[in-house]
């Protein structure tokens, strides 16, 4: 257990607030700036037919698609920004009021104008030719049907309106500020969570709840959408405190406790993902399945990237090699492996064969630091599937054309796990997510575990501790790679086809997406980065819960990872780790600020803080 | 150059083997030489002081022992063995521990863990052992605990308590070239070599540091080598004083000799360093 320095506010940083800002106080020339870069990614949005694509799929009922909320976004997250004050030692922090409110509405109001203006171009000019999505639908999804100029004010107000919420939202207080965001979250929540919703209320015979909630044709209902907003807003207002009380009470838990504590919420976590599939249909056991099998492959490259901190961009590769192995272990129509093995003997080569891959991949390649490393390993995760897509071994791998029915994976003649039934390839899943939550855990605590931190620390002073750098980091990368093939063996058992078009350079950059955007090094990040990007978004060929948004996964991956590395580099459920060495110099001050530094006479043993003036 | 080997060492030394040699030792950086045909003896339980000014070539020495940087010319021998061509970690394995000049911790782990891992090369529980949980990687755990703690209590109270949990960062200057004994301690060595070990720390805690250099022979039974410029802790730990000027040694002794030998002083001097 080690102690960690949340960058918590100190007491000393609230200072009393100001009297509020006079209500035209501002330094416009920022508020045009930040509406003005709003109105650009308005127009860019508009432009790559998110809002026209997206229009199809309903969110609430009458009012709101997909379509339009992906317009309301900006505007609105604008508006609040612009009332951002630095919070730091001698600047004056003013209480929120009118202020607020105007910046946001102006701020919104430039940032719909950008719309406007497009408007005004699509109904005048044609620019088709570079832009292929300078369309009249375009037009008539942003006039609603009618005249441009109706397009033109109705943006300015829509803008104007969202900016002004964004605005409103910093005068509310924390509790009722967080009401609001909740219930604005579960009603979008329950709109995109919509078939999965469905799909396991059918399992559980409530369907009548989700009856009233959703439309016959997709979105929420208003009265639903009410209903939702209100129960969830009181839920976070009566619940918050608890909630905070409970998880602060469990992080203070000493030794045994702590651990008891945890094992019980592994259980409880273990019985809802066992008990799960078995209400949920189809459709819900096959995204389960995929998000499983992204997972997988997520806490194999978090071993290699998050623990020992070799960035691997070519991870893939043994994802590939784990599929093909297994592909041609098990298929009839592979040629050159005769007799055919049962899919777990199978697995027992499948993981030999990966390791020498990865020792022969990692050796020449772990000798290089950094971005060279990187590069490399990007060049190595082509290599291999050139080599199964080349001719010259298409008798082994079937060049282009793959290697078909696969059989599905037979567990000690028990059950046959194939792509047909989804539930049990989720099973599958989880059972070797088990097996590699297990191996990252338990190896984290390892001696191995802490020369892998030490590596990542400083890999010359770990040289010089007497740690073998080359051997531990080869390790990582061969652990690294047993985890993916695993994922890459069920993969083949579950699509019953391999072919190379499915081991693409992106699939590599997905895993890492995810590992970075949950938090790299922490477990339940990656996990919790699989659910959010695959389960929602979708992976690179799998759909996900909007699937509407395939055409613009990867602007959205792109977008996020950017938002990400800006706001929260450490990633969704950052490791204490990681926080620490992205936010040492905050952490610091924070450790001052509370009188817990490290004062230069020693000080002793003794945890008196002395408080600096 | 003089070379008063013979006068100095502990009585026995012209019959004990020396504990580390280094034989016409030479690394060069381009056309720099940092280090010029250095011979050098260190024996078992002996503190020698390293000295020189800056840029004499002091760091470079440790670096070269240490496998840090090639040496160009010249044999480094260990009980024995020469050094030449092993790894870094080989060389630390086989009884050389070190600290940096420019403090090097682990800065995001925790003091505790700084000093567990430096033990690497003494342990051996692997990846199976791990993940089996047996019981030799249990027992070999908490073998690593105690003795990372019992090497943090030997610094007093500074090291042990809550602030074994806290990450590196968090400690004070002075408190972290405390670790950086302590884990060099823990890589359980036969020599350390000490980079100005009480640079930065104020009188106090430098006297009391230059204490437990003594201490770390006497209790622990380590050969030190020490790189100083503070003369007073030079003269208090010091069995025998080496004078290194531009690479080459100029002058070694005990500290009387070495102090009033003219040719120091004019190393000194003539670098405009002070008086020492
Ligand atoms: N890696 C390197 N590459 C090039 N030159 C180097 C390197 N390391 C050291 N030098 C040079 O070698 C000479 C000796 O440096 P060294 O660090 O050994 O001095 P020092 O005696 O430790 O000095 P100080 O008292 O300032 O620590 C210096 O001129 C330095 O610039
Ligand atoms: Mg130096």
């Amino acid at each position: 257990m080690t102690a960690t320095l949340p960058p918590t506010s100190s007491p000393q940083l609230e200072a009393p607030l100001a009297a509020p800002r006079p209500a035209l106080a501002h330094d416009w020339r920022r508020i045009a700036r930040m509406g003005s870069i709003a109105a650009f990614a308005q127009v860019f949005i508009a432009l790559s037919n998110m809002p026209v694509a997206l229009d199809g799929r309903t969110m609430v009922k009458p009012v709101l698609s997909l379509g339009y909320l992906v317009l309301l976004i900006l505007p609105f997250a604008a508006g609040y920004r612009q009332g951002h004050q630095t919070k730091l030692e001698g600047v004056t922090q003013h209480a929120a009021g009118p202020n607020e409110v105007v910046g946001g509405l102006a701020c919104g109001m430039i940032a719909g104008g950008g719309l406007s203006l497009l408007a005004v171009l699509l109904a005048n000019f044609d620019l088709r030719d570079p832009l292929v999505n300078w369309s009249p639908i375009l037009l008539d999804t942003l006039t609603f049907g009618n005249a441009p100029w109706f397009a033109v004010v109705i943006w300015l107000a829509i803008g104007a309106g969202a900016g002004a919420s964004g605005g409103v939202l910093r005068l509310l207080g924390p509790r009722s500020r967080r009401a609001t965001v909740t219930m604005v979250l579960a009603v979008i929540g329950a709109a995109v969570l919509e078939s999965l919703m469905v799909d396991l209320a059918d399992g559980l015979r409530l369907e009548a709840l989700t009856d009233r909630l959703y439309a016959k044709r997709g979105g929420v209902t208003w009265p639903g959408a009410l209903v939702l907003a209100a129960v969830s807003g009181g839920l976070a207002v009566v619940g918050r405190g608890r909630f905070r009380t409970a998880r602060a009470r469990l992080a203070n838990l000493e030794g045994a406790k702590r651990s008891r504590a945890n094992a019980g919420l592994i259980l409880a976590a273990a019985a809802v993902l066992i008990v799960l599939p078995l209400f949920a249909g189809k459709l819900t056991n096959e995204l389960l399945a995929n998000v499983g099998l992204f997972v997988l492959l997520a806490l194999g490259l978090n071993v290699v990237v998050g623990l020992a901190g070799i960035l691997d961009l070519g991870y893939v590769a043994f994802f590939a090699v784990g599929s093909y192995s297994a592909a041609v272990l098990t298929a009839a129509t592979s040629p050159k492996i005769s007799p055919e093995m049962p899919w777990l003997v199978a697995l027992i080569v499948v993981v030999v064969i990966t390791g020498l891959v990865g020792l022969f991949i990692g050796a020449p390649v772990i000798r290089m630091r950094g971005d060279y490393l990187a590069i490399v390993t990007l060049g190595f995760g082509e290599i291999i599937r050139l080599l199964f897509q080349s001719d010259w071994l298409s008798g082994w791998f079937g060049g282009a054309q793959g290697i078909t029915l696969i059989p599905g994976a037979n567990i000690f003649g028990l059950t046959e796990v194939s792509g047909t039934d989804p539930r049990r390839v989720f099973y599958l899943v989880l059972a070797f997510c088990a097996l590699a939550i297990y191996v990252s855990w338990r190896l984290e605590r390892s001696r191995l575990g802490r020369a892998w931190m030490a590596v990542r620390e400083d890999e010359t002073v770990a040289e010089a501790m007497g740690i073998n750098t080359v051997n531990v980091k080869l390790l990582a990368f061969v652990v690294g790679a047993i985890l993916g093939s695993f994922s890459g063996a069920i993969f083949a058992a579950k699509v019953g086809s391999v072919f190379p078009s499915s081991f693409l350079i992106l699939v590599s950059i997905v895993i890492l997406v995810v590992v970075i955007f949950g938090g790299m090094g922490n477990i339940v990040g990656v996990i919790a980065g699989s659910a959010v990007l695959i389960g929602v978004l979708g992976g690179p060929k799998q759909p996900g819960l909007l699937a509407e948004f395939s055409e613009f996964k990867l602007l959205i991956y792109g977008a996020l990872l950017v938002w990400m590395m800006l706001a929260r580099p450490e990633g969704l459920i950052p490791s204490v780790r990681r926080t620490r060495e992205l936010h040492q110099v905050e952490m610091a001050q924070d450790a001052w600020l509370r009188g817990q530094v490290d004062g230069e006479d020693g000080g002793g043993g003794d945890p008196q803080p002395t408080v600096q003036p | 150059m003089t070379d008063v080997q013979a006068a100095t060492g502990p009585a026995a030394a012209a019959v004990r083997q020396p504990l580390l040699e280094t034989r016409r030792l030479s690394v060069e950086f381009g056309g720099l030489k940092a280090l010029d045909d250095l011979d050098l003896e260190i024996y078992e339980g002996e503190i020698v002081s390293v000295i020189g000014p800056n840029g004499a070539g002091k760091t470079t020495l440790f670096n070269a022992i240490t496998a840090t940087v090639e040496s160009s010319d010249g044999d480094i021998v260990f009980e024995g063995r020469s050094l030449l061509g092993l790894d870094p970690n080989r060389v630390t394995s086989s009884g050389i521990a070190r600290t940096f000049q420019n403090v090097r911790l682990f800065a995001n782990m925790s003091v505790l863990e700084n000093v567990m891992v430096s033990q690497h090369c003494r342990t051996k529980q692997h990846a199976f052992g791990a993940l089996l949980y047996t019981r030799a990687f249990r027992r070999e755990e908490a073998e690593i605990r105690q003795r990372a703690e019992k090497i943090l209590e030997f610094f007093g109270t500074r090291l042990v308590g809550y602030r074994m949990d806290q990450p590196a960062f968090t400690l004070s200057y002075a408190n972290r070239r405390r670790l950086e004994i302590a884990r060099a301690m823990a890589t359980q060595p036969k020599l350390i070599l000490l980079d100005e070990p009480v640079a930065g720390m104020n009188p106090v805690e430098s006297a009391e540091l230059t204490g437990l250099i003594g201490r770390l022979r006497d209790e622990w039974g380590f050969a030190i080598v020490v790189i100083e410029h503070d003369m007073g802790v030079v003269r208090e730990v010091s069995d025998r004083v080496v004078v290194l000027d531009h690479g080459v040694k100029i002058a070694e002794g005990d500290y009387a000799d070495v102090a009033n030998d003219p040719q120091v002083i004019e190393a000194y001097l003539g670098k405009g360093a002070g008086d020492p």
